[in-house]
């Protein structure tokens, strides 16, 4: 393998003055960039965790919310986010062998993916404007659903359902429920708004990662001694990854069995 | 589990990953439509952890990395898990010991 001819000199240019070595350099780097993701795992914690008391709490219109989501996007998104990681980690792999021009076509194709993962988060987006379930305005105004074809009106039976089940007890304590499982739906939207919207923001700062990754591979001597900048931003590719893998089951498959 | 210089999975084992990956999502999204009961959100998670489990591994090397790296990670978990089941174990609580 050849590279530039300053191969082993009397240090590697990449070498800062406070390390001794290149694996001392690059184990910490590692690990600044591991405790950097960490306070990002307690960010998205601090989500998952309220999330999770909600559901429990309001888990009929958590179940609600969750099956009005078309489930096939979010599976062909997860899919498209897996094989993003595949190229982010043969990126990594080409820029340790020193391979320049492979580097850069696995994090192009990486960038290729990250972005259509959030064409398809735009278009399910849409679909839940459409439907007004995007809370705050005019949430709840279910009877829009039937104007959009192919959208179950989910939430809207389960409105109806409830209603008719409090119906039978007291007329007010019907107008009550349904008026509270329709909030509680609110709610859910909310986290799915906020979980998928702080994750699709991760993507556009990886996108932009990624574009500045290209010309530091073209600019540095990136081979086996040095290609830190490519390992680090494929761990926070890797992280953003791993969010989604939590997300998909938790938002999209909350119950799709029908069997309530 | 060496600490090796620079050892890093060979191409093999990242397309593997990918497989099993892919085979998580698929088996995810099917089993999510059998009603299990209570099992539907055990097996998705489950599911999950193992998805996550394998590509921080793999795909972030972890698998090859120094003790510190695997501590530091093994932290980050045990406080995820520390913000998780303490918040739990008071929402889920409330109201079952009536106030005097």
């Amino acid at each position: 393998m050849s590279h530039s001819p300053t191969t082993i000199p009397e240090h590697h240019p990449a070498l800062v003055h406070q390390f001794d070595s290149m694996e001392q350099q690059r184990e910490a780097s590692t690990f600044g960039m591991w405790v950097f993701l960490l306070t990002e795992i307690m960010m998205f914690g601090g989500l998952f965790a309220a999330y999770l008391i909600y559901r429990i709490k309001y888990y009929d219109a958590f179940v609600a919310g969750s099956t009005s989501i078309d489930v096939t996007w979010g599976f062909v998104n997860t899919l498209v986010l897996i094989g993003s990681s595949l190229t982010m980690a043969l990126a990594v792999s080409a820029a340790q062998r020193g391979a320049r021009r492979g580097a850069q076509l696995f994090i192009v194709l990486t960038m290729i993916l990250g972005t259509v993962f959030l064409g398809i988060k735009g278009i399910e987006y849409h679909q839940k404007y459409v439907e007004h379930h995007i809370p705050g305005g005019i949430f709840g105004r279910f009877d829009a659903v039937s104007n959009y074809p192919g959208q179950e009106p989910n939430i809207a039976e389960e409105v109806a359902k409830e209603k008719e089940r409090v119906e039978k007890l007291s007329p007010e304590a019907a107008e009550q429920a349904s008026k509270q499982i329709a909030k509680q739906t609110e709610i859910f939207f909310c986290f799915y708004f906020a979980m998928t919207g702080l994750h699709a923001l991760h993507m556009i700062i990886g996108l932009i990662l990624m574009t500045w990754l290209l010309v530091q591979v073209q600019r540095l001597n990136i081979g086996p001694e040095y290609y830190t900048p490519v390992e680090l931003s494929g761990l926070y590719w890797h992280f953003v990854d791993i969010v989604w893998i939590y997300l998909f089951p938790l938002l999209y498959l909350i119950n799709r069995t029908h069997a309530k | 589990m060496a600490e090796e210089k620079h050892a890093h999975p060979t191409h093999k084992v990242y397309y593997l990953v990918f497989l099993a990956l892919v085979i998580g999502t698929v088996l995810t999204w099917r089993v999510a439509f059998i009603d299990l009961g209570p099992l539907n959100p055990v097996i998705a998670l489950t599911i999950a952890c193992t998805k996550a489990t394998l590509v921080i591994l793999f795909f972030m090397h972890i698998w090859y990395s120094s003790t510190l790296t695997k501590i530091t990670i093994a932290a980050g978990v045990f406080w995820l898990l520390i913000l998780i089941t303490l918040s739990l174990t008071d929402y889920l609580t409330r109201g079952i010991i009536k106030p005097l």
